[in-house]
């Protein structure tokens, strides 16, 4: 709250310190740094930031940033104050900010937010170039988002992506005669027919789950080198590769359990952990819940994840979650909002959260690849590149509100579901789906 | 100075004290915190809403006055209209299944039974859970791999091979919704038709029966009768709340399969913020009004309105 002091905050700042401190000895290894000289941002006389994140998915994440705060807090007397709200509160709340003029002065927030309020941001470029040339470059996804549509001025500071890659259980994948996830589509659903005819079916969410779904059927679209809109902003879903991507996943459809038409974002979760499923598409979180449980340690060792096939993309057909800072024009303390974000992207500070965090968020900047927690648990490598994938919201199209909107509706799971459920033809289902498309893209 | 003359005078008030005394003033005084709160809260978020509903305003995009360019939209748009038609079903199935089954348990709990207080307030649970518990529970009851009723069904009595997929298909979908809301609804309306009850006299059923009248005849020519004024209000409240719903819906299945369960609020919502198009949203939202009107005038005049309640014969 603001009526923290500048004491408090010290000794507050002095207590995590510490806390980082011991969290940061277990795994620390060497991120490699180029001699770059930092941005000058002389901080504002009696700043005070206001920052607004999404809450964590694991605790660590909440722990470690408010640390990582509390210690930019004594080194620079900028009294901060952190509020996490949940997933789905996160976009109106930076709305209401952006249009109001008032609020926090970091939004710490989804992906495409900072190009529709770019107006109202300030041009983080000094500092992206910095933190880019000292940690060997931005990640595609970074860069991305990070940056105005085809320009080179940076519009946010992504602080980590999360992705969504395969999740399986390695022996029943064996008893399916298969020692890895295959990369080719026709072999992955081979696999998934032998491990539902083992009594071990897969499952993907079809119902009006926004990560999970739109996951899943983002996969299938671009593994077909498909893709909803063109490069020039227009409605392009209405193409070949897009009903075989329909065909392809009706056929999947036939192995998964029962149900999944009306799954939403945990429900895969819980049917892992439950060990009715063998195979689903998430991200770190159920590696995490099994490994916590001692119950579900012999799930944990059976576990792995992989890319999901690449098909016919040939390279990972799926897009990340990033986390996307944006410092409001509103602020009255710019320097310290940039300084703050800088303190939170420098390595003392992030690779601690990065390891802690366990993979759930994936490094933006290519340097922290070299973080412990890669090499820490094997299992879990395939997240690390998270940022590195080329594929976007709205590919290959502009990153824009339609983009959003279209995710928001779940047009594109709609199409895949209308499908899989067998209450529409692949061409009826990808007419509605152009129809739908084109309400949100209209000139 | 004489002190047996006593001549009381009224001081001399000013214009405040006589201002406060005209009692139109004092009215207008004391209902105007209401009037402001009614103004700041209900006409302005209205009036909004109306406001953006002619616009195309995007989330963080100040939009433009586009006339009747949403509803058009709207109109054409596939999913808007099985959401007006699904409404209008879980409304109507819904009322009724509520109002059947919440009269039924009024005049069971008229009758006399043991812990009698003890019953009254255990039919009210429903309803003071809050909704959004209430709608988790029944995603539970509802999951297709981890139901509680699919488990007792197939594991413990063996009736069925597999589990029921609750909300995998449009129909068991909207069935289950309405299930969740009739369950919801019955203690509302089965508390206020018993107080209703309560109000009639004894001696008219004293009368009924030495005239040797059935149980049926009783009910149907004293208590529906003289429970239709509370009747009708019930209906209008229970109409409007099951329209409007959002939180079930939203908890349950997120109007999913395929849009399949939407209501006009989810609808709305999902349009308006995590979708970002503020101004079609609103279109959806300012939709729901004439229906609503509708509702309200039907059980007003359709309902309430009888002779009977001015104290003349009904004719």
């Amino acid at each position: 709250m603001d009526s923290i002091t500048r004491r408090d905050s010290l000794a507050i700042g002095a207590g995590a310190l510490a806390t980082a401190g011991i969290g940061g000895r277990t795994a620390q290894a060497a991120i490699p740094v180029a001699d770059v000289a930092p941005p000058k941002q002389p901080i504002e006389a009696g700043a005070s930031l206001r920052v607004l994140r999404p809450s964590k998915f694991v605790d660590p994440d909440e722990v470690v940033f408010r640390a990582n705060t509390q210690k930019f807090t004594a080194a620079t007397g900028v009294p901060v104050r952190v509020d996490f709200v949940g997933w789905e509160d996160l976009r109106p709340q930076t709305a209401v900010t952006a249009n109001t003029g008032a609020g926090p002065d970091i939004v710490v927030g989804w992906p495409n937010d900072p190009h529709l309020y770019y107006e109202k941001l300030l041009d983080m470029s000094e500092l992206a170039n910095y933190l880019g040339k000292k940690y060997g470059g931005w990640y595609f996804l970074a860069e991305k988002y990070g940056k105005r549509w085809k320009t080179n001025d940076w519009i946010a500071i992504p602080m980590g992506g999360t992705t969504g890659p395969c999740v399986y259980r390695e022996s029943w994948v064996h008893e399916a005669g298969f020692d890895k996830i295959p990369n080719d589509l026709g072999q992955f659903l081979k696999l998934c027919q032998n491990l539902k005819k083992n009594g071990h079916p897969v499952g993907f969410a079809l119902g009006n789950a926004v990560g999970d779904a739109n996951g899943y059927c983002n996969w299938l679209l671009w593994a077909h080198n498909s893709f909803m809109i063109d490069e020039k902003g227009q409605v392009a879903i209405n193409r070949k590769e897009t009903i075989e991507a329909l065909k392809y996943a009706k056929a999947l459809y036939e192995t998964f359990i029962p149900g999944t038409m009306s799954w939403g974002d945990p429900s895969n979760n819980k049917a892992y952990v439950a060990e009715e499923i063998s195979l689903t598409q998430n991200g770190v979180s159920i590696y995490y819940q099994v490994k916590n449980d001692p119950k579900s340690a012999h799930i944990a060792a059976d576990t792995n994840h992989a890319p999901m096939p690449f098909g016919l993309a040939g390279k990972d057909p799926s897009s990340a979650l990033v986390l996307n800072a944006m410092v409001f024009k509103h602020t009255k303390f710019p320097n310290a909002a940039k300084e703050y974000l800088r303190f939170m992207m420098e390595a003392e500070q992030y690779d601690p959260w990065l390891t802690q965090c366990l993979g759930y968020w994936a490094q933006p900047l290519k340097a922290y690849a070299k973080s412990a927690v890669w090499t820490m648990d094997p299992k879990i490598a395939v997240y690390s590149d998270g940022c590195g994938h080329e594929y976007w919201e709205g590919y290959k199209g502009p990153i824009n509100a339609a983009a959003g909107a279209v995710s928001a509706n779940y047009v594109n799971v709609h199409m895949f579901a209308a499908v899989s459920a067998g209450q529409a033809t692949p061409e009826e289902a990808m007419k509605e789906a152009e129809r739908q498309a084109k309400r949100y893209y209209k000139a | 100075m004489d002190a047996s003359v006593w001549t009381f005078k009224r001081p001399k008030q000013n214009a405040l004290v006589r201002l406060l005394d005209h009692k139109p003033f004092l009215t207008f005084l004391c209902m105007l915190p209401a009037g402001l709160l009614l103004l700041l809260f209900l006409t302005y978020p209205l009036g909004l809403g109306f406001w953006l509903s002619f616009t195309d305003t995007q989330i963080g995009q100040a939009g433009e006055w586009v006339g009747l360019e949403n509803f058009d939209s709207i109109l054409h748009d596939r999913v808007f209209i099985n959401t007006v038609w699904n409404t209008m079903f879980y409304t109507v199935v819904a009322t009724v299944g509520k109002f059947a089954l919440g009269l039924w348990l009024a005049l069971l709990l008229n009758e006399n039974l043991p812990f009698k207080s003890l019953l009254r307030a255990i039919i009210l649970l429903p309803f003071i859970v809050p909704t959004v518990l209430s709608a988790i529970a029944f995603w539970f009851l509802y999951d297709p791999q981890f139901s509680i009723i699919s488990y007792l069904l197939v594991d413990v009595l063996h009736l069925r091979t597999t589990y029921i997929d609750f909300l995998g298909t449009p129909w068991p979908a909207r069935w289950s919704l309405i299930a969740a809301n009739i369950w919801r609804g019955i203690p509302f309306v089965a508390i206020t038709l018993l107080a209703g009850l309560q109000t009639i006299s004894p001696s008219l059923y004293e009368a009924a029966l030495l005239d040797g009248s059935s149980g049926w005849q009783r009910f149907r020519f004293i208590t529906f009768p003289l429970l239709m004024p509370i009747l009708a209000i019930v209906l209008t409240f229970s109409v409007l709340f099951t329209f409007t719903d959002f939180q079930l819906v939203y908890a349950i299945t997120r109007g999913g399969p395929i849009d399949s369960t939407h209501l006009m609020a989810t609808l709305a919502f999902q349009r308006g913020i995590p979708g970002g198009q503020l101004g079609e949203g609103a279109a959806i939202a300012v939709s729901m009004i004439p229906f609503l009107i509708f509702a309200t005038l039907f059980s007003y005049f359709a309902l309430a309105r009888r002779k009977w309640q001015q104290g003349e014969s009904n004719d």
